[in-house]
C-alpha cells in the first residue's frame, strides 16, 4: 500500500506535536484541534488552505519531475522568485496589449525564466558533473540575491517606501478569485491542479514518462537502450522550473500585485516536503499540498487564540517530513519481514507435503 | 579608491575573513567529519540555527557564555544523532533527511527561541592582538574571538587524527569502503552515527558563535545558509580538515566583501556582493567537477559521487 507511510507519519507526527506542546505546559489538544479548525474547519479556512496549496503544488512539481529522473533538486524557491519578478516587470516593457494577452505573456515569461533557471541546473549536472542538489541550492541563493538587488535597486518603485517593491501591476492585470462570493481562491489553484494532472499524464501515460522511469531507475540501462538521457533529464528540470516560475507569476498577479520580499516565504522549501510526502507522484501532490497548505494556514489561528509563535507550523512540517522518511524505511522493513515469514511458511508447508 | 581607502578595505576584508569565517570553520569541520564516514548531512543548517538559539538561551539563563557554547554543541549532538540513527535505517536518503532536519531544527529554534529575542546574553570574550598598533582599524581587525583559535587547533588536530590515529583510519575506511571495514570487524553504521553526532556538535558550536559573538544576538534571520554552504565548502577543501580552515577564511572574506565595500563608502550593489560566496562556490565546483569522474579525495561511499 503506497500511502501507508504517509498516513502513519501523519499520525505519529501529530502525536509528537502534542507531546512537544504538552511538555511545555501548552494546551496541546486545543492546539491540535485549532490546526484542524484553521485548516479545514470552515469554508473560510478551506479557502485560505487552498490559496496556500496552489503555489505548493507548482513548487512540488519542481522537485517531483526531476526526481522521476533521479535528481534531487531543492532550488525551486529561486525559480519562483525570478519567475515572479519577470512577470511583474513584463507589463512595464510590454504596453498596449489587452489585459488577457499581457497576462498570458506574463505567464509565459515566468515559466521561461523558471524553466531556464532549473534547466541550467540539469545542464550543469549532465554536462559538467555538478551535483544537482548543491548546485540548485546555490543557484537559488544567487537568484534571491539577484532578486533583492533588482527590487531594491534598478527596478524599485520610488513610491514604495517601507517595503521595496517593483511598480505595482495595473488593476486590470490582477487575477481575481474563481468566484467572488462563494469560492474566494485565486485561479492559481486551477493552474496548479491542471499542471499536476498534466505532469501525471506525462510521467505515467506517455512514452517519455516511461523513458524517464528507466533513466531514474538505472542510467546505464537507459544509455544502453540509446535513450537521450541528457535531454530527458534537462527536460524534467525545465518543466519543473517552469512550474515553479508560474507559481511566482500567480503570487505576483493574484496575491501581491508587485514583486517584493513577500515572495520569499519558503514555498520552495515546503514544496520539497510536499513532493516527498507524495512520493513524487503528481496526483498525490494535489492532496499533500492541500494538507501542508492547511498546516500553514492554521498558523495565524494558533497565534491569535493560543499565542503560539508562527514557527509552530514549521515544527509540524519538520516532524511530518522526518517521520515520513523514517516510516518509509520502517514500512519497507516490515514488508521484507512479511515476505520472509511467508517464504518460511511456504517452505514448512512444502516439507509437510514431502513427509506425507 | 585612494591608497588609504584600499588599506581600510583590505583590513575590513581580513577582519571579515576571520569574523565571518569562524562559523564556516566549525560547520565545515563537522561536515568534513560526517562526509569522511560516507554520509552527507544537509541538516547542519538546522543544527546551526538550533545551536545559535540554544547557545544564546543557555548563556542568558546561566550567565556564562561558555556554558552556552557547550549547550549549543549538546543540542547539535542530539540532532546529529537523530540524523545518524534514522539514516542507518535501510533506504533512507541522507540528503532528503537532511532537508527534513533543516525544517525541524529551524522550527524548534524559532519556536523555543521566541522568548530570547529581547534579552541580552553575555558575549564570548575575544583576544586583542592589535594592542601594538595605534591604528584603530588594525586593532579592530586583530580583535579575534577565542572560538577562532579553538577552531584552528581543532582543524590541526583533526588533520593529524584522520591521518595517524586508529579512529581516523577506521572512519576513513568506513567512508571509503564499508564492506572492508565490516570484514575487519568494525561496525560501519555505528561509526557513521558517531561521526554524524560529533559533526552535529561542531555545527552547534558554530551556531553559538553566530549568536554569542558575531552578529551577536538571537533573531530568526541569523543564519544565511552557512550550514548548507558548508557542504560545498568541504568539496572545495577536498575533504581535508586543514584545507577547511583556508576555505573558511576565503568564504568569510567573500561574505565580507559587501560590508567591507560599505566601510569605504561604496554601498551600491550590496545584495549582489552578498551572493559572492555562492558564486565562488559555484565557480570552484564548476572548475573541479567533471562528469563521469569522482572527485579526487572524495570518500568512496558518499552518495554525492554516485
Amino acid at each position: 500500500m503506497p500511502g501507508l507511510p504517509t498516513v502513519l507519519s501523519i499520525i505519529s507526527s501529530f502525536a509528537l506535536f502534542v507531546l512537544f506542546l504538552a511538555f511545555q505546559g501548552k494546551p496541546a489538544f486545543e492546539a491540535l484541534a485549532l490546526v484542524f479548525e484553521g485548516a479545514f474547519g470552515s469554508s473560510f479556512a478551506w479557502e485560505n488552505t487552498l490559496q496556500r496549496a496552489a503555489p505548493l503544488m507548482l513548487t512540488a512539481l519542481c522537485v517531483a519531475l526531476p526526481a522521476r529522473a533521479g535528481l534531487i533538486i531543492i532550488g525551486g524557491e529561486g525559480a519562483l522568485v525570478l519567475g515572479g519578478l519577470a512577470a511583474a516587470t513584463l507589463p512595464l516593457w510590454l504596453t498596449g496589449l489587452p489585459p488577457l494577452a499581457t497576462l498570458i505573456a506574463m505567464g509565459m515569461v515566468a515559466m521561461l525564466v523558471g524553466g531556464f533557471w532549473i534547466g541550467l541546473n540539469g545542464w550543469l549536472r549532465q554536462k559538467r558533473g555538478l551535483n544537482e542538489t548543491i548546485g540548485s541550492l546555490l543557484l537559488s541563493y544567487i537568484a534571491i540575491a539577484l532578486f533583492n538587488h533588482l527590487v531594491e535597486g534598478p527596478l524599485r518603485d520610488p513610491s514604495s517606501l517601507n517595503k521595496p517593491s517593483t511598480v505595482g501591476l495595473d488593476y486590470s492585470l490582477m487575477i481575481g478569485m474563481i468566484s467572488e462570493d462563494s469560492f474566494r481562491v485565486h485561479w492559481g489553484l486551477v493552474a496548479g491542479i491542471v499542471a499536476c494532472v498534466l505532469a501525471y499524464v506525462l510521467v505515467r501515460h506517455s512514452v517519455k514518462g516511461f523513458a524517464l522511469d528507466v533513466v531514474g531507475g538505472n542510467v546505464r540501462t537507459a544509455r544502453m537502450l540509446g535513450l537521450p538521457v541528457n535531454r530527458l533529464v534537462i527536460l524534467t528540470c525545465v518543466l519543473g522550473g517552469a512550474a515553479a516560475g508560474l507559481a511566482g507569476m500567480y503570487e505576483v498577479s493574484a496575491v501581491q500585485g508587485s514583486a517584493n520580499a513577500s515572495l520569499i516565504v519558503g514555498y520552495g522549501i515546503s514544496g520539497i516536503l510536499v513532493s516527498f510526502a507524495a512520493r513524487h507522484n503528481p496526483l498525490a501532490i494535489i492532496v499533500c499540498a492541500t494538507l501542508v497548505g492547511g498546516i500553514e494556514a492554521s498558523g495565524s489561528l494558533l497565534q491569535r487564540r493560543l499565542d503560539l509563535p508562527d514557527a509552530t507550523t514549521l515544527i509540524l512540517q519538520g516532524l511530518l517530513f522526518t517521520n515520513l522518511l523514517a516510516w518509509e524505511a520502517l514500512v519497507g522493513r516490515i514488508t521484507q519481514w512479511r515476505i520472509r515469514l511467508e517464504e518460511h511458511a511456504n517452505k514448512s508447508k512444502g516439507a509437510e507435503v514431502q513427509h506425507g | 579608491m585612494g591608497d588609504l581607502d584600499l588599506v581600510t578595505f583590505l583590513l575590513a576584508l581580513l577582519a571579515g575573513a576571520v569574523r565571518v569565517g569562524t562559523p564556516f570553520l566549525f560547520v565545515s569541520l563537522g561536515e568534513c567529519l560526517t562526509e569522511k564516514s560516507g554520509r552527507i548531512n544537509l541538516g547542519l543548517e538546522g543544527i546551526l540555527v538550533a545551536g545559535a538559539m540554544t547557545g544564546y538561551a543557555v548563556a542568558y539563563l546561566s550567565g556564562s557564555a561558555w556554558t552556552g557554547v557547550l549547550a549549543a554543541g549538546g543540542a547539535g549532538l542530539l540532532l546529529g544523532l537523530l540524523h545518524g540513527i534514522v539514516c542507518s535505517l535501510p533506504r533512507v536518503n541522507d540528503i532528503a533527511f537532511g532537508i527534513a532536519l533543516m525544517l525541524l531544527g529551524t522550527g524548534l529554534a524559532f519556536f523555543l527561541g521566541k522568548a530570547f529575542i529581547q534579552p541580552q546574553a553575555p558575549m564570548l570574550p575575544s583576544i586583542s592582538l592589535g594592542a601594538w598598533s595605534d591604528d584603530g582599524r588594525v586593532r579592530s581587525a586583530l580583535n579575534i574571538n577565542m572560538l577562532f583559535f579553538i577552531g584552528v587547533a581543532l582543524a590541526i588536530f583533526l588533520h593529524w587524527g584522520l591521518r595517524s590515529t586508529r579512529w581516523g583510519l577506521v572512519l576513513r575506511l568506513v567512508g571509503d569502503h564499508s564492506e572492508s571495514a565490516q570484514a575487519l570487524g568494525y561496525r560501519p553504521l555505528r561509526v557513521r552515527v558517531m561521526a554524524t553526532a560529533v559533526g552535529g556538535f561542531l555545527a552547534g558550536v558554530g551556531g553559538s558563535y553566530l549568536s554569542l559573538y558575531y552578529p551577536g544576538s538571537w533573531n530568526e534571520g541569523l543564519s544565511s545558509g552557512q550550514g548548507l554552504m558548508a557542504v560545498a565548502l568541504v568539496i572545495f577543501a577536498r575533504w581535508q580538515p586543514l584545507n577547511c580552515l583556508w576555505a573558511s577564511m576565503v568564504f568569510g572574506a567573500a561574505g565580507a566583501i559587501g560590508p567591507a565595500l560599505q566601510s569605504v563608502g561604496i554601498s551600491s550593489g550590496y545584495y549582489l556582493y552578498s551572493a559572492a560566496p555562492y558564486i565562488l562556490t559555484m565557480a570552484v565546483m564548476l572548475a573541479t567537477c567533471r562528469p563521469n569522474r569522482t572527485l579526487t579525495g572524495a570518500p568512496g561511499e558518499l552518495s554525492l559521487n554516485r
